[in-house]
């Protein structure tokens, strides 16, 4: 089964000067019990997507069609806001880039751990030791002792992996997690990423998993979908994506990684150029202004063409390896 | 190397106060640095979160008090400087901090924003419209964007125009804190080419405070790792790099994520959790961590000793490719 099915997605949201369309006919699976990458540049519509998804999108924000399937059974796009509540929590979850803004300053940890059982019909003392052994889970030294602490008494390190427990706890079916290492260095980001791998197959859940590092995409995710302006230009395998990736866009981003580079060089590579305003979208390939290999039939939209295996590329020449250029 | 130290700093320490009423303490932030800068060079500060580097950076800029030490910037010392005999040394040595849109004003445009510190320093007799131009054509941005405000920029054009400001008075020294903090790749590499033209085309040195190891290997000539407030480890990027000697280093660079998913991983993972401040551990603070630790670390504070241009602080420095004690045996069972 597929935890979230994502069809045909098109938000816009209305500004001053004219609709914004921040997703565009964005369709991808998050299956059952697999880790999904999502790659892009900011402001390539990774939040507006987890605003979408959760039904947080802000007040001129509106999906104009498309569909958001939850585990076969919920339509997202147009879920009442009661039953949205329902899911949001026991069934899916997030974890943001920044633990201090998810956990409350002035509320003892354990506390918190308490209220967020609400739900359950658990006893008090049943709670407890749900929050104890979920912090033993994440690794938490001392974890009866560390109830009675406050955020500010833990690492960053820590507050991250709490607010993963706290994530984790009702065992949701899909975890949402937005650049959830970005804040951390080298040696945490590692240990937080194992630490959410062996969980995701310990509950069983499905996890999106946003970020713009490629190396922690690379080392964690099953699967990857790689964002540009709000479209999905290209979706597949971990492998498919790092060894064989079929969009320009996507293998000129492989390049620009810094970590690619085995000779030390003082010029980096880049993408020259600039994302194209999404108050006046092209009508054919978005990423035609800045692509070399683009030719005249790039006026008109690129199909997503099927590669095999799952693997799907929004451009015309995906099909032919040799002419993406490809130098993975 | 020529040894022409613009930035020299010697075993500064930075204090906080922490407590309060009767329970009065200190921690130190910055325990003891020292080190160069010469013209013409970029040296990197790595290190985890809380590892001092963004408080040594502002203590060498003058906006956090030092404790202890010394700071000496183009054979001035600056560190006793008070605030209205410091301002004339900003000229010379400026900051780019972390954030790159909210350390930009959100009401004045690009063109005020860069040619404020004309305004701040009282630098009359220029065409401030002129200076503007300058300044975005120096750092790749249309002239059109003198009219933008600062929630219309992208995160790359606002890393440019914090880069704009930072050389509009032309220093010789410019501190950049996290300069590609939340930039994806490819803008990321902009950013850095762009600081590093500007470092070959106008001679300034360099400061970068980042923990993305990738970046650091490519742009800094020399690297110094923090932990807990003090250098463990600096020398030659290209060396530390390919021979780290001191276990956090060699922690650090071994846990660095890399692009490719069939990559097999030899990771030294380090047991326990970074301690506290307030609290730093006996002897080598590192010994609670590391793998290869031993009964002297635990009361013995290794001394820094300095072999060929390489600064240490371990009392049994690693071979290369060495690989942790406990790890090597359980491979073996």
């Amino acid at each position: 089964m597929t935890t979230l099915r994502i069809d045909n997605l098109n938000v816009s949201f209305s500004t001053e000067a004219g609709p914004l369309h921040a997703l565009k006919n964005v369709s991808f699976d998050v299956p059952e019990n697999r880790i999904v990458g999502i790659v892009g540049e900011s402001g390539c519509g990774k939040s507006t997507l987890i605003n979408a998804i959760l039904g947080l999108l802000a007040d001129n924000g509106s999906i104009d069609g498309g569909s958001i399937l939850f585990e076969g059974q919920d339509e997202l796009t147009s879920l009442p806001s009661s039953r949205m509540r329902d899911l949001r929590g026991p069934r899916i979850a997030t974890v943001f880039q920044d633990p201090m803004g998810a956990l409350n300053p002035v509320i003892s940890v354990g506390k918190q751990m308490l209220n967020i059982q609400y739900r359950s019909t658990l006893s008090k003392d049943e709670k407890m030791n749900r929050a104890v052994e979920m912090l033993e889970l994440v690794r938490i030294p001392d974890a009866r002792a560390a109830l009675a602490r406050y955020p500010h008494q833990f690492s960053g390190g820590m507050k991250q992996r709490i607010a993963i427990a706290m994530a984790l706890m009702m065992e949701p079916a899909l975890l949402i997690a937005d650049e959830p290492t970005t804040a951390l260095d080298a040696t945490l980001e590692v240990t937080t990423i194992e630490l959410l791998k062996d969980l995701q197959q310990k509950i069983g859940c499905s996890v999106m998993f946003i970020s713009h590092h490629l190396g922690v995409i690379a080392e964690l995710c099953d699967d990857v979908v790689v964002m540009y302006a709000g479209e999905v230009v290209e979706r597949g395998t971990v492998r498919q994506i790092f060894q064989d990736p079929r969009h320009p866009y996507t293998a000129r981003l492989l390049e620009c990684d810094p970590a690619r580079q085995s000779e030390r060089t003082r010029h980096l590579p880049t993408i020259p150029g600039e994302i194209p305003d999404l108050r006046a979208r092209p009508a054919g390939c978005i990423f035609a202004n800045r692509c070399d290999l683009v030719s005249d039939a790039c006026s008109a939209p690129p199909p997503d063409k099927d590669i095999g295996d799952g693997h799907v590329a929004r451009c015309i020449i995906a099909d032919c390896p040799e002419e993406t250029g490809v130098t993975a | 190397m020529s040894s022409d130290p613009i930035l020299k700093v010697e075993d500064v320490q930075v204090s906080f106060p922490v407590g309060g009423f009767g329970r009065r303490n200190s921690i130190l932030g910055v325990a003891g640095v020292s080190f160069e800068v010469n013209r013409g060079e970029t040296f990197a500060l790595v290190g985890e979160s809380g590892s001092g580097k963004t408080t040594l950076a502002r203590a060498v800029n003058g906006l956090q008090e030092i404790s202890a030490g010394s700071i000496t910037f183009e054979d001035q010392r600056i560190d006793e400087l008070d605030p209205r005999a410091m301002k004339p040394v900003r000229k010379r040595m400026s900051m780019m901090f972390q954030d790159p849109v909210g350390s930009l004003s959100p009401r004045m445009t690009v063109g005020d924003l860069v040619t404020e510190p004309f305004r701040i320093h009282g630098i009359e007799g220029r065409n401030l419209r002129d200076e503007a131009e300058r300044l975005l054509t120096l750092v790749g941005l249309p002239t059109s964007f003198d009219s933008r405000f600062p929630h219309q920029l992208s995160g790359g054009q606002a890393r440019r125009v914090g880069v704009a400001r930072a050389i509009a008075l032309d220093p010789a020294l410019i501190i950049a804190d996290e300069p590609t903090a939340g930039l994806d790749v490819s803008v990321q590499g902009e950013v850095l080419n762009l600081l590093n033209d500007l470092r070959e085309r106008l001679g300034l040195a360099m400061v970068i405070i980042t923990h993305n190891l990738h970046v650091v290997h490519h742009v800094a000539d020399r690297t110094a790792v923090m932990y807990l407030g003090r250098f463990v480890e600096a020398g030659e990027t290209e060396e530390v790099f390919s021979a780290p000697q001191h276990p956090y280093t060699a922690a650090l660079l071994s846990a660095n994520p890399e692009p490719d998913p069939d990559k097999t991983h030899d990771r030294i993972t380090l047991p326990a959790e970074v301690p506290s401040l307030l609290a730093r551990p006996s002897g080598c603070e590192f010994h609670t961590r590391c793998p290869w630790a031993q009964s002297q670390c635990s009361f013995d504070a290794p001394e820094r000793h300095v072999t060929d241009e390489r600064v240490i602080a371990c009392h049994f420095p690693l071979a290369p490719g060495a690989r942790p004690p406990e790890q090597k045996e359980s491979v073996l069972s």
